[in-house]
């Protein structure tokens, strides 16, 4: 039924970015746009883990990002490489071995482009149930370890020596973000849950004058992107994740537009 | 709670070593209350590593450090650069640290003569302001012992010696222990007990004076730079005693330095 489809869709996809803006504004903070690449990137890895096993996607999508993202700790600790080279290797390395591993475990029964760019108009309602469950999971520890997580984005040598936080907060972090990646996999695609993560929280950048402002508006930019890219899909017939990222774009460009104007008036 | 005249923490032939080198090696420290401890050394010379092993940053290789259990530690790091992505105001950088009342956080932010910027985001202050909202966040927490890495870089010359004093009354007013790492020989000495001059490991060590006429601080830094050194010595004729109280050339103990000291308080 149309409605109901599509309030399954709006609904995990509000789920989504309700966690999608806060968790983005860290990977602002603690400049780790291309870490979120490489966690969605390794997310096919995960489909074709749970393909492999008959289990449930998001399990198998969780599994492999939590994996991926202990392997790029240890990686980090050498420092041959920056973690910029780490993680193109491993970004782009995941995402081919998850197409091939995709291919070879069910070559016709997945549509790859809906792995790729997302399906949000074919969401159940377990789903949903999963997307929401996750997403209050999140939150939660978010809101419990905010000052420390917040501490030690801005210096974890001091937040470790004055014991602001504890010192696992940068694997929560990494952790959470694998459960996002589990639950945007179906909404966006894993070519654009980076995007869902950094475009809410530039867009809240632009107005915000403290963290958790950013935190919130970057929360409510994703659901009017979500809100808005979905009626673009269904209007025009056309792909719900990027119609969600192209939505975001927009918003973004506009901001930028608006904070000038607001600039330019203050001058006067 | 901390003992009085307790021992804060001590580094026992603690060495620390990075991709096959040694950055520092058998350095022993020992940091009591209310005492000050300048380290001096040249770049390289691991008085940075030594800071981050008293604060247990770097775990030694090779060696002990003796924490006393409970101690609170006020950080202030050698480098630290905000890039402006994260939206902060000064007031909620000092509320990070501890959740004092606004009042309170403003008053001390007052002391270091930051107070109109309360509500200026950080990245927007200059560095001079940063490292005295750094120096002034680390002090909020109330900590027994601050560890600072030079922290009047970029600040103005009258700032450094506000800075300075402001350090030497905390000691006083808490009887906390300092250690710090400067470059400002001639302000820093005359609030310093102890000075450990680093070289990769303990070249020397004693008072300001003492290290002054070391050969070894000599053949690092050269004559000059003991001349900074003994202009305190000259100007020295008074110590103060952990408890606050000050002993003088004579002998004497009395509260407080004399009007004509070789220093005094403000």
């Amino acid at each position: 039924m149309f409605e109901d489809f599509m309030l399954r869709a709006a609904l995990s996809g509000i789920a989504l970015a309700v966690v999608s803006g806060p968790v983005g504004c860290f990977i602002l903070w603690k400049r780790l746009a291309y870490f979120g690449d490489t966690l969605a990137h390794s997310a096919l890895l995960g489909v074709a883990l749970a393909l492999f096993l008959q289990i449930d996607a998001v399990i198998g999508v969780f599994t492999i990002a939590v994996l991926v993202s202990l392997l790029l700790v240890l990686l980090r600790r050498t420092q041959i490489f920056s973690s910029e080279t780490v993680l193109g290797i491993l970004s782009h390395s995941a995402l081919a071995i998850g197409l091939i591993a995709v291919s070879l475990s069910a070559s016709g029964k997945v549509h790859l482009n809906s792995l790729l760019f997302g399906d949000i108009l074919a969401v159940s309602w377990n789903d949903v149930g999963v997307s929401f469950a996750v997403a209050v999971m999140i939150l939660l520890l978010l809101l419990l370890q905010w000052r420390g997580l917040i501490a030690h984005t801005l210096n974890s040598d001091i937040a470790q020596v004055e014991r602001i936080g504890f010192i696992g907060s940068e694997i929560l972090f990494m952790v959470l973000c694998s459960g996002l990646v589990a639950i945007a996999m179906k909404i966006t695609g894993v070519l654009l849950i980076s995007a869902l993560l950094i475009l809410p929280a530039a867009i809240a950048r632009i107005f915000a004058r403290s963290p958790e402002v950013m935190a919130v508006l970057a929360a409510c930019f994703g659901i009017i992107s979500i809100v808005g890219g979905l009626l673009l899909s269904l209007e025009f017939d056309l792909p719900s994740g990027p119609s969600i990222i192209a939505a975001a774009a927009t918003y973004f460009i506009g901001g930028l537009v608006i904070s000038r104007i607001f600039a330019i008036i203050r001058n006067f | 709670m901390l003992q009085e005249n307790s021992i804060l923490v001590q580094l026992e032939n603690v060495g620390v070593r990075r991709n096959g080198d040694w950055l520092v090696r058998h350095v022993d420290i020992t940091v009591g209350r209310g005492e000050i401890i300048t380290i001096v050394g040249p770049n390289g010379s691991g008085k940075s590593t030594t800071l981050k092993a008293l604060t247990g940053i770097v775990r030694p290789t090779e060696g002990r450090v003796i924490r006393d259990k409970g101690l609170k530690i006020g950080y202030v790091p050698q480098k630290l650069t905000l890039d402006g992505t994260m939206p902060l105001s000064v007031r909620r950088m000092m509320k990070l640290a501890r959740n004092e009342s606004r009042d309170n956080i403003d008053k001390l932010l007052e002391q270091f003569q930051i107070g109109h910027l309360a509500d200026a985001q950080v990245q927007t202050i200059s560095g001079g302001e940063f490292q005295r909202l750094l120096l002034a966040r680390a002090i909020l927490g109330r900590p027994h012992l601050l560890i600072l890495d030079e922290p009047s870089q970029g600040v103005d010359f009258s700032g450094q010696i506000e800075i300075y004093d402001y350090i030497r009354s905390y000691r006083d007013d808490t009887g906390a222990g300092i250690v710090l790492v400067s470059h400002d020989l001639h302000l820093v000495m005359a609030a310093t007990d102890q000075v450990i001059c680093m070289n990769g490991h303990v070249c020397c060590k004693g008072t300001p004076q003492g290290v002054a006429t070391n050969p070894q601080y000599l053949e690092l830094f050269g004559p000059r730079a003991a001349e900074a050194l003994a202009i305190y010595r000259h100007r020295h004729d008074h110590v103060h005693l952990p408890d606050g109280r000050v002993q003088h050339a004579d002998g004497t103990v009395t509260e407080d330095c004399y009007r004509d000291d070789g220093h005094h308080h403000d």
